[in-house]
């Protein structure tokens, strides 16, 4: 069966578009889920008339059966555009899929006043109509889905960036105060960053602060006994500090083995310690007496 | 055919590996320290390896292994000046070198070596180490 030769669709959109329009956007507008106030009502009238002419043409051009070819990249650019600014203006996925969705309403009742007594005619035009705009609705999930995916990606890499800086707290001592869980790919950036520090600074002396550290489980033990380790290979020692009493618990029940690395409970020990190993001492100023 | 140098210092040999280690030379390498040492009685390495930028399982082992054997010829190894690149890639090969001291640079290194040779035989003064070891 050749889908564009029995068809009505296309005709029906294109003579009654406007009638169409008008009922869509009021469905729009007044359904459960629509988000008015988020984005003006000015703004669904542009992007329901756009998406509109943009399916009119398509239906005129290509098949119905499926939205891959030619014809359709309008209509699945257009979509794409549509979810993509939903999804960064907080709509959920649901609220972004029903903008397709409530389309049918308006395109039914447009086909039952098109066939009348018709009623096979009727059920296989609606059954074809209701096919095609499912896809299109999957479509703009799908769409919308990826364009969350994007924005958690790039969050994630603003994190890494964010949290793992290394601050020099003396001559020759550099302090790594690390926030957050440690995954791989963060123990990753760390273990570089501080060994590149460790480099260019020429420091004896560093210390992995991990206060903020929710929790350290075997593979975070793992990744902090690699980081000292590369570290004393180049030359530098490290000092952990800020572990928690439940985390002193929970490494001795998991049986990790910290014997070779120092730890402290607090970086201000941790710092007294590095500033022996440099040959520093801190004492009172004779400024105060 | 293509060596590293070794230099002597006192009582204390110098190398430094400048070029990329194949196998071949590191082997080589191993042969002409142990040999240097039994013959000077040093009791002291300094293996400088800033300017190595790629290693693999094999040279690991063998830094590890030179090492061991100038420990078991007297004489204490300090490797300095390894990259953040060659140190990660050790520890990801799990060669943890756990018998070698390390150092950040050349002189640090020269420091720490001097301490150690000196805790190692507080009598013994520059120069009279030559003969009474190794051979």
């Amino acid at each position: 069966m050749t889908p564009v030769a029995n068809s009505r669709l296309p005709q029906l959109l294109e003579g009654r578009e406007s009638h169409i329009l008008d009922q869509w956007i009021k469905a729009q507008l007044a359904g459960p889920l629509s988000r008015r106030g988020m984005i003006p009502d000015s703004e669904v009238r542009d992007q329901s008339r756009e998406f509109l002419g943009l399916l009119r043409h398509a239906v005129g051009k290509g098949s119905l059966d499926s939205m891959e070819g030619a014809a359709w990249q309008g209509v699945r650019d257009g979509l794409a555009d549509i979810s993509r600014s939903r999804s960064t203006q907080g709509f959920s996925a649901s609220e972004t899929a029903t903008f397709v969705f409530s389309l049918k309403q308006p395109v039914f009742n447009a086909l039952r006043d098109e066939y009348g007594a018709d009623a096979a005619g009727l059920v296989d035009e609606i059954w074809k109509t209701n096919a095609l705009l499912d896809k299109l609705g999957l479509y703009t999930t799908e769409v919308f889905q990826k364009s969350r995916e994007e924005i958690i990606l790039r969050q994630q890499e603003e994190m890494l960036e964010l949290s793992t800086p290394v601050v020099k707290l003396w001559d020759g001592i550099l302090a790594l105060p690390m926030i957050g869980t440690l995954d791989s790919a963060r123990t990753q950036v760390v273990m570089e960053s501080l060994l590149q520090r460790i480099m260019e600074t020429g420091a004896e002396v560093a210390i992995i602060d991990i206060t903020g550290v929710p929790t350290v489980d075997t593979l975070v033990a793992q990744h902090l006994i690699k980081t000292i380790t590369a570290a004393r290979l180049m030359g530098a020692d490290c000092i952990i500090s800020g572990i928690r009493p439940q985390i002193a618990a929970t490494i001795v029940h998991l049986g990790v083995d910290l014997s070779a690395v120092i730890t402290k409970a607090t970086l201000a020990d941790a710092f007294a310690v590095a500033l022996t190993r440099v040959g520093l001492v801190v004492r009172p100023g004779s400024a105060r007496s | 055919m293509e060596r590293i140098p070794i230099l002597k210092m006192g009582e204390l040999l110098l190398v430094s590996i400048q070029v990329d280690m194949h196998d071949q030379l590191a082997l080589t390498l191993q042969d002409d320290l142990t040999t240097r040492i039994a013959d000077t009685g040093a009791h002291g390495v300094l293996i400088d390896i800033s300017t190595v930028e790629v290693v693999d399982s094999f040279i690991g082992r063998m830094i590890a292994n030179i090492a061991a054997m100038a420990g078991v010829l007297d004489a204490r190894t300090v490797l300095v000046g390894m990259q953040p690149a060659v140190a990660i890639t050790l520890v990801e090969l799990g060669l943890t070198l756990p018998g070698v001291r390390t150092a950040l640079n050349v002189e640090r290194g020269m420091a720490l070596l001097q301490a150690e040779v000196r805790a190692l035989a507080p009598d013994r003064r520059p120069g009279e180490g030559d003969g009474d070891a190794g051979r």
